[in-house]
């Protein structure tokens, strides 16, 4: 086995692991602090993946339009055409980090504050098992094993929404495990599709279509987009989303927004736009529409939100619904300003979430009419709230601008009169994105403290401060160089480009 | 040397050490009248049994019984298979029995007896070559289990549960046996081979209206025994009057019996054209009425009983591949036989997994209660609750529960290379429905424990019978290991 490949295994070995020991180890402080350092160490396995492999292939003619860096491949199930193939490229390593990252920083401020509900140490241990199945997810290059992948996250996700969540946690955390399971057989019914099609699930081989008919295509790609649309999410399908995100403890709503609904971003380009390219050219109009809807939903929606934590989960369909509009375009451009806008929105909505919990912690409320004056009492927690939601709404400078100033751009520049429309549409929901940030931040910041803030002391503890500073620091190094992840997608997204339009 | 027979033993083998078994429990019970004694009799005739089956299953196919060409008894890698699951399922539930048994609730003798009884038919079945070997091998299977279903002392549930199983049961026998004679008064043959190539051969004969009735007869007659919606309804009631261990046999082994005569009659005797749009109606009927009803329940097995319904259909949906032209080529055909039999294993392990999970938390010879009674088991059992919970989420098709997930995408896999992409999408949705019930108990076990709940709701502290323990631990990783390695079954199922 070469490094990479002991890096791509590792990735996956040492959560895996790092979860039995969480379970094993019979203290919770000591458990958790097993569980921080698993994460930890997966992380420093996640971004070596960047070294080496490159510059591999030379381009050629019959090159595949995915190139991993390094790959392992190994038989698991032949009768079901299933291999244990991993592979990592520029499209998914810096979800792959994104993810190791944010699973880090949620069980180190899991070290400090547990939710209520039940032990720290479990709620470590599911954090783990879903960073296995989001890691997998991303690093998977068989159709079957990334289905798999794709249903590891849900059960353990539900156990969080349920074990730790808010008031109304159950119904949450039942509407989110149906939504996904009703996303996931869809997948698993387009991955056979394509597999009787194709006779292969090897996604290297079937990037470009591998030859298949076009309605095969057309049936394909319909099943994998409403698959993705579910997890992503996009409008209509969203409505399992506000209710997750508000009843979901903080570490869960970060894990959730942070990386789980990149899953469907991901899936959407890697799988359903590669694999089926000519069912891609024939929805992107609709997938167009329905993602610029749901910019437009999204953002009025949280113009009338009365909770803190809705707002921000809201916020979300908004967001994801620029990603989805830069897949739609099929433009290289676009795929580009989806994989920033997914990194970015991962990065911002994860501190959003860490900071809306860190005001309902301290206040014991989430609701925007009792909340003001939070910068009289504590100016710092304010301040970062502000950054936040600033960066949010797409600020140039900072990791939110690329994704949303693209997107839009590379529909004005397909052109014709439905994408600039699409495209004009759009910037009106970013500067709607806008409006409801600043009113957030109007009513939470502004004015004389309300009797809830007024007993807030101004001080951070030391955890959380070690939990948001990466975040903030990331957020202004993707704004201020946002080829960091532009840089290693650049090639793989052309040559997907390249097999979309042959 | 006309009319005399040569008779390959070695093929009868795994059916003279499953009536061997029954002969030796009733001794054992006459002679010694020790419990103890009896069970471990029941329980190495049943193990030795599954042992027989694979060696002999090992040495390739054995036929014996022979007119011509046509065999009444064929064994094969498959009729190998289903016997050592047959007799691995009687040994599981026999250990699940142990409590019950020992603590009076039952005649020991009887019950042990009873029980083999039903593992030889059990065992014959899937080497069943011909109509009437097949009728009396499900027979065989399905009759002591009225007894048992009975046989709670002072329970009147039970006798009402025994007396619906038994009336419903004869009906079906009736119609089976009705279908049978009907095909014979076609064509003359009662082989089943036979019976496919007469058929083939004349094709005069698959136009007449008697065929086509004969075909849905039997069909109909069988698909009551593996409780397919619209004849179904003697399934829950039975269930939930059954002690706990012969429920878990009903959903088990019975089940699989029903199965495996409606893929013998199915696979190598009646023509795909008329048995596949059948099959496929029963199929979509069957888990779409299961799962809908098992939303609404409240009593544990009542609810396993239901999805036990549903799980059916899951099983006959491959088969329903058969209604359509590209369904009917030899590849597909093939897939279609072996994903209903992969699914069919994964189904009882994990089925026999739940019911071993059930049966370890709830007190010694009890009911299965309501699924409030299982709240909070979590935090007084948490590994007996964690294997439950395994087996329930398999039987979703969820991970962990990998067995149950490999087994979904057989299925979903097996119709879509048969065309039938259509009854793929009704199995993925009915996933769906079924895990909203799955997730229910599950969720139930860790829930936290109700404040106050002396007697009502919660789950109390139950000491665990080590027989019971050792039951759910093997069915617990032979779920894990099937889930990690499913080629196994895969491989097997195929041949």
């Amino acid at each position: 086995m070469s490094f990479g490949q002991v890096l791509l295994v590792a990735v996956l070995a040492v959560p895996a692991l790092g979860a039995v020991a969480v379970a094993a180890t019979p203290r919770d402080r000591a458990a958790r602090l097993v569980g921080t350092v698993a994460a930890a160490l997966t992380l420093l396995a996640a971004v070596p993946l960047v070294f080496g492999g490159r510059g591999w292939f030379a381009w050629s003619a019959d090159a595949p339009a995915v190139r991993p860096w390094h790959q392992l491949d190994l038989p698991w199930v032949p009768g079901l055409e299933l291999r244990f193939h991993l592979g990592v490229d520029g499209i998914s390593w810096p979800l792959v980090v994104l993810t190791a990252l944010l699973t880090l920083l949620c069980c180190a401020y899991t070290m400090w504050r547990v939710p209520d509900g039940g032990s720290g140490r479990a709620l470590v241990a599911l954090l783990l098992v879903v960073e296995v199945g989001i890691l997998g997810t991303f690093l998977a290059l068989d159709l079957v094993l990334f289905f798999l992948f794709f249903e590891v996250v849900l059960l353990p996700m539900y156990a969080i929404i349920a074990g730790w969540g808010g008031a109304d946690r159950r119904r949450a955390a039942r509407k989110f495990a149906l939504y996904t399971l009703f996303g996931s057989v869809l997948l698993l019914v387009g991955v056979y599709v394509v597999v009787a099609a194709a006779g292969t699930a090897d996604v290297v081989a079937l990037t470009g279509g591998a030859g298949m008919s076009r309605g095969t295509q057309l049936a394909a790609f319909t099943l994998l987009a409403l698959a993705f649309a579910v997890k992503s999410p996009l409008w209509p399908l969203h409505s399992w989303l506000p209710d997750a995100h508000t009843q979901a403890p903080t570490v869960g709503s970060v894990v959730l927004a942070g990386v789980l609904l990149k899953m469907g971003t991901y899936g959407l380009i890697r799988v359903a736009v590669g694999v089926a390219p000519e069912g891609a050219r024939w929805a992107s109009p609709v997938l167009g529409v329905l993602a610029v809807a749901a910019i437009l939903i999204g953002s009025l929606v949280c113009l009338a939100q009365a909770d803190v934590k809705r707002l921000i989960a809201y916020s979300s369909v908004g967001h994801m619904g620029f990603v989805l509009l830069g897949v739609a375009t099929l433009t290289t451009v676009g795929l580009q300003a989806a994989l920033i806008g997914n990194v970015a929105h991962g990065v911002i909505t994860g501190l959003l979430f860490f900071l809306a919990g860190a005001v309902k912690d301290r206040t014991g409320t989430g609701t925007l009419a009792e909340l003001s004056g939070l910068r009289e009492t504590a100016p710092r927690l304010a301040g970062l709230l502000a950054f936040a939601a600033i960066a949010s709404l797409g600020l140039p400078g900072l990791a939110g601008f690329w994704g949303e100033a693209f997107a839009v751009i590379a529909a004005v520049q397909v052109g014709g009169p439905l994408w600039t429309t699409l495209g004009v549409l759009a910037a009106v929901g970013g500067a709607l994105t806008a409006a409801y940030f600043l009113r957030l931040l109007r009513q939470v910041t502004h004015n004389r403290p309300s009797p809830a803030v007024g007993q807030v002391g101004p001080g951070l503890a030391g955890a959380e401060l070690t939990a948001w500073v990466p975040l903030v620091l990331l957020a202004l190094a993707i704004g201020l160089a946002p080829a960091l992840v532009l840089g290693v997608a650049e090639a793989p997204v052309d040559a997907l480009i390249g097999v979309v339009f042959p | 040397m006309t009319g005399v027979q040569s008779v390959d033993s070695v093929a009868l083998l795994p059916a003279y050490l499953a009536a061997g078994t029954a002969v030796l429990v009733l001794l054992t019970d006459l002679l010694l009248a020790r419990a103890r004694a009896t069970i471990a009799v029941a329980a190495l005739g049943a193990l030795g049994t599954a042992v027989g089956a694979v060696l002999v299953g090992l040495g390739g196919e054995r036929r014996t019984f022979c007119v011509g060409a046509d065999c009444s008894w064929i064994f094969g890698g498959r009729a190998a298979l289903v016997a050592a699951v047959v007799a691995l399922l009687t040994l599981g539930v026999l250990g699940l029995s142990v409590p019950a048994l020992l603590a009076g609730r039952s005649p020991v003798g009887e019950y042990a007896f009873l029980l083999a009884c039903s593992m030889t038919g059990g065992v014959v079945l899937g080497a069943a070559g011909d109509l009437i070997t097949l009728i009396v091998a499900l027979e065989t299977l399905t009759l002591p289990l009225y007894v048992l279903v009975g046989l709670r002392r002072g329970s009147l549930a039970s006798a009402e549960a025994a007396l619906t199983f038994f009336v419903v049961s004869v009906v079906a026998t009736t119609l089976t046996l009705l279908g049978a004679a009907l095909l014979y008064a076609v064509t003359g043959g009662l082989h089943l081979d036979r019976l496919s190539a007469l058929l083939a051969e004349r094709p005069e004969l698959r136009e007449l209206p008697l065929t086509t009735a004969a075909v849905a007869v039997l069909l109909v007659g069988l698909a009551f025994k593996v409780a397919a919606v619209p004849f179904h309804a003697w399934a829950p009631a039975t269930y939930d009057g059954a002690p706990l261990p012969v429920a878990a046999y009903l959903s088990t082994a019975s089940k699989l019996g029903g199965l495996v005569a409606l893929l013998a009659v199915v696979q190598r005797a009646l023509p795909a054209d008329q048995t596949g749009p059948v099959l496929a109606l029963l199929a979509v009927l069957t888990m779409t009425v299961g799962n809908l009803v098992a939303l609404r329940q409240r009593r544990t097995v009542r609810l396993l009983a239901w999805s036990s319904v549903a799980q059916a259909g899951y099983i006959l949906a491959p088969l329903g591949a058969l209604a359509l032209a590209a369904g009917r080529t030899e590849e597909a055909r093939s897939a279609a036989y072996a994903a209903a039999v992969t699914y069919a294993v994964f189904f009882v392990v994990l089925e026999l997994a739940a019911f071993a999970g059930v049966t370890a938390l709830r007190p010694a010879g009890a009911d299965g209660g309501t699924v409030d009674d299982l709240r909070g088991a979590a935090r007084r059992h948490p590994w007996r609750a964690a294997a439950l919970g395994l087996a329930l989420v398999g039987l979703a098709g969820l991970p962990p529960g990998l067995a149950g997930l490999f087994a979904k995408v057989t299925v979903v896999r097996a119709l879509l290379d048969g065309g039938a992409a259509w009854l793929a999408l009704v199995v993925a949705l009915n996933a769906v429905i079924g895990l909203a019930y799955y997730l229910r108990v599950t969720a139930a076990l860790w829930a936290p424990t109700p404040l106050a709940a002396p007697n009502g709701g919660g789950a109390a502290a139950v000491p665990l019978v080590g027989v019971v323990a050792v039951v759910l631990a093997v069915a617990t990783v032979a779920a894990v290991v099937l889930g990690v390695a499913p080629q196994l079954v895969l491989d097997l199922a195929g041949r």
